[in-house]
């Protein structure tokens, strides 16, 4: 089994969207994670606060610096994402596909590296 | 001397026929396309070291995956020891015999799939397909696509290291799968043959080298999947093209179908393809399913080749046909070709107004067709400007002799 | 407690770093990860394979568009990440400092929404 990053991105307005109007958006997606919670491909889902809440920390060097704002300025943003369990790259799009229709928006499918 | 080098040329072509077969057992057997693509070269290498005093086995095919599969045993044990922690020495013990010809053996079918994933980029599909299966070398691809080889070697290697970290697997796909799997693999085919049929530019108008490729993997798919009409739609195309290649070209020269020598037509291809369109036709009327795009195109295919002569080609029907192409895939290259059935039936006036209305300005056959349109109702001034059109549009050397020559023939109305 | 994401960003070249040379960051974060663990603040962690790895899904028209490649091109892509459980964003962020020191580049912070 491979565990696969399923992300979702969108500008920074995305997150303005009226409750109303999100809603449909949200009932779709909770139940298709209540589904996906019932099989062995669940691990993780979250949904991110807006970029402007981030913050950056680099603690590479002598003294800690920490900026305001995230780590790379661009037009559209990682808004959520899951982690699946999954057997392989098909299994893995199948997922996807399903999770990209209740979210209404692309899903990025990416491998985490093996142990 | 010209023994040794015919028997060398005698294992190259064992090779690159045996290759997808080869490459594809192990690949399933060892979940690593690397691993069986070296394991191949090595037992190529044996080959060509023993087949001479040892003379050529009786299953050559069967000889080399049986060889390749020691060797990449080999290379997993050596490895295993420097890594403890490789877990490919346990695919050691999966013994599936090498089934050279029965219909069960699928591996290369698995394998087709894999290079056609939809996760793949397009141009990558290709390259894997013709490079895994069909056994051409990295430079003969690149120089059939003409790109440099290093881009051709990067784009293989990177779709090779795709289908390894993100996992895609060697499978047959299920019927229920999210995308058009079996689709995506008729058009890399499809692409592979009409890249060899009319070579979009370079020196040779026809790369026989591709259309005999693609043919072969058609007929690979059909002797899998038996039953998927558009299978058989695809390779009855294909050989019903193929039958009339070599009457396509005279002195250098396009010839179009009207003025094609229909005895230089391949009879056995186009026997084979008429079977396969009655099989579709006989399948469509039992099922009632709607053919697909490759069904209607190989019964146009089939319309035409079922005349000695041009002038008794039934047009009704090729335009019928069209209609149910139309109905299927709507684009204004399907629209174009209809129209140049309709000049047949309903005359140039009526296939020009259809082609006037399509926005392909920018499509060397547009300007082709507006051009011969205009030169049948006489307006041979509006036609030679069409001509040269298509002519600055085009790169393939046969289709501009082709045009130069319709455009010289023109009837100057001011003369 | 409020979930938060620990993103770490590479470019592509950071994948083609040798295995002796990434070792000792392996084995850093390695023992960083075990003490997240025994801690009892981890939710989850790992490390993506290099970008050319990624599919982009499209289920959001009624019929499944898969495409080559992630959702948007940049110079630098998430290249692992941590989903954490913190008090506040104060705890958030010493966590993502001995992250960062720990992989060696730089942590975004980002929270989670809430449920």
């Amino acid at each position: 089994m491979t565990q696969y990053l399923l992300s979702v991105h969108g500008p920074s307005s995305v997150w303005d969207t009226p409750l109303e109007e999100a809603q449909p958006m949200y009932e779709a997606t909770g139940k298709f994670n209540d589904e996906l919670k019932t099989t062995d491909a669940w691990v993780f889902v979250g949904g991110l606060e807006r970029p402007e809440t981030a913050t950056t920390v680099d603690g590479t060097g002598n003294d800690v610096i920490v900026t305001d704002g995230p780590y790379m300025e661009t037009k559209e943003y990682l808004g959520g994402f899951w982690v699946i369990e999954a057997a392989d790259l098909d299994a893995a799009l199948k997922i996807a596909a399903e999770a990209s229709k209740a979210c209404g928006g692309k899903v990025e499918v990416r491998p985490f590296a093996g142990e | 001397m010209t023994q040794s080098s015919d028997l060398r040329a005698e294992i190259d072509r064992i090779y690159r026929e045996e290759y997808g077969r080869v490459v594809a057992s192990l690949a399933r057997r060892f979940g690593d396309l690397d691993i069986a693509e070296d394991a191949a070269a090595e037992a190529l290498l044996i080959a060509i070291e023993r087949w001479p005093s040892d003379g050529i086995p009786p299953n050559p095919g069967g000889w080399l995956t049986t060889t390749a599969g020691n060797r990449a045993i080999d290379r997993i044990r050596r490895e295993s020891l420097r890594d403890t922690k490789h877990k490919a020495a346990m695919m050691i013990t999966d013994d599936t015999p090498h089934e050279p010809t029965g219909p069960v053996e699928d591996d290369r079918l698995r394998l087709v799939f894999t290079c056609c994933h939809p996760a793949l980029a397009p141009e990558a599909r290709v390259a894997l397909t013709l490079r895994l299966l069909g056994g051409l070398t990295v430079e003969e691809i690149a120089r059939a696509f003409l790109v440099p080889e290093t881009t051709m070697a990067q784009r293989i290697t990177r779709a090779k290291a795709k289908i390894k970290a993100a996992h895609i697997p060697y499978r047959v796909p299920e019927r229920d799968d999210v995308t058009d799997r079996l689709g995506a693999v008729l058009a890399v085919i499809y692409l592979v043959f009409n890249e060899g049929y009319l070579a979009g530019s370079g020196a040779d108008p026809v790369r026989t080298e591709l259309t005999a490729e693609a043919i072969r993997l058609g007929r690979i798919l059909r002797q899998f999947l038996p039953d998927e009409g558009e299978v058989a739609g695809l390779l009855a195309l294909m050989l019903l093209s193929e039958s009339r290649r070599t009457a396509r070209f005279a002195g250098g020269e396009l010839v179009t179908l009207d003025e094609q020598d229909r005895s230089g037509w391949d009879r056995t291809l186009i026997d084979e393809g008429h079977t396969l369109v009655r099989e579709c036709l006989a399948r469509v009327a039992a099922t009632s399913a709607r053919p697909g795009p490759y069904q209607i195109l190989a019964a146009i295919n089939a319309v035409h080749t079922d005349t000695n002569d041009a002038r008794d080609t039934d047009w009704s029907q090729v335009v019928a046909l069209y209609d149910q192409l139309y109905a299927v895939t709507p684009t204004p290259i399907v629209a174009l070709n209809r129209a140049v059935a309709v000049a047949e039936l309903d005359g140039p006036d009526v296939a020009l107004a259809i082609v006037d209305s399509l926005d392909l300005s920018g499509y060397h056959a547009w300007h082709a067709t507006r051009a011969d349109l205009l030169r049948r109702l006489g307006r041979s001034a509006e036609a030679r400007g069409e001509y040269d059109a298509a002519i600055a549009a085009t790169e393939n050397p046969a289709e501009t002799a082709y045009l130069a020559r319709r455009r010289a023939h023109l009837v100057d109305p001011g003369a | 407690m409020t979930q938060y994401l620990l993103a770490v960003h590479s470019s592509s070249s950071d994948y083609d770093r040798s295995f002796e040379e990434m070792q000792p960051v392996f084995e850093t974060v390695d023992r960083f990860n075990q003490k997240l663990v025994a801690d009892g603040i981890w939710v989850f962690g790992g490390g993506l394979e290099r970008i050319e790895a990624a599919t982009t899904v499209d289920g959001t028209d009624g019929k499944t568009l898969v495409t080559d490649g992630p959702y948007l091109e940049t110079k630098e892509y998430l290249g692992g990440f941590w989903v954490i459980e913190a008090a506040d964003l104060d705890a958030a962020h010493q966590i993502a400092l001995e992250a960062s020191s720990a992989c060696g580049g730089k942590v975004e912070v980002r929270p989670f929404q809430a449920e």
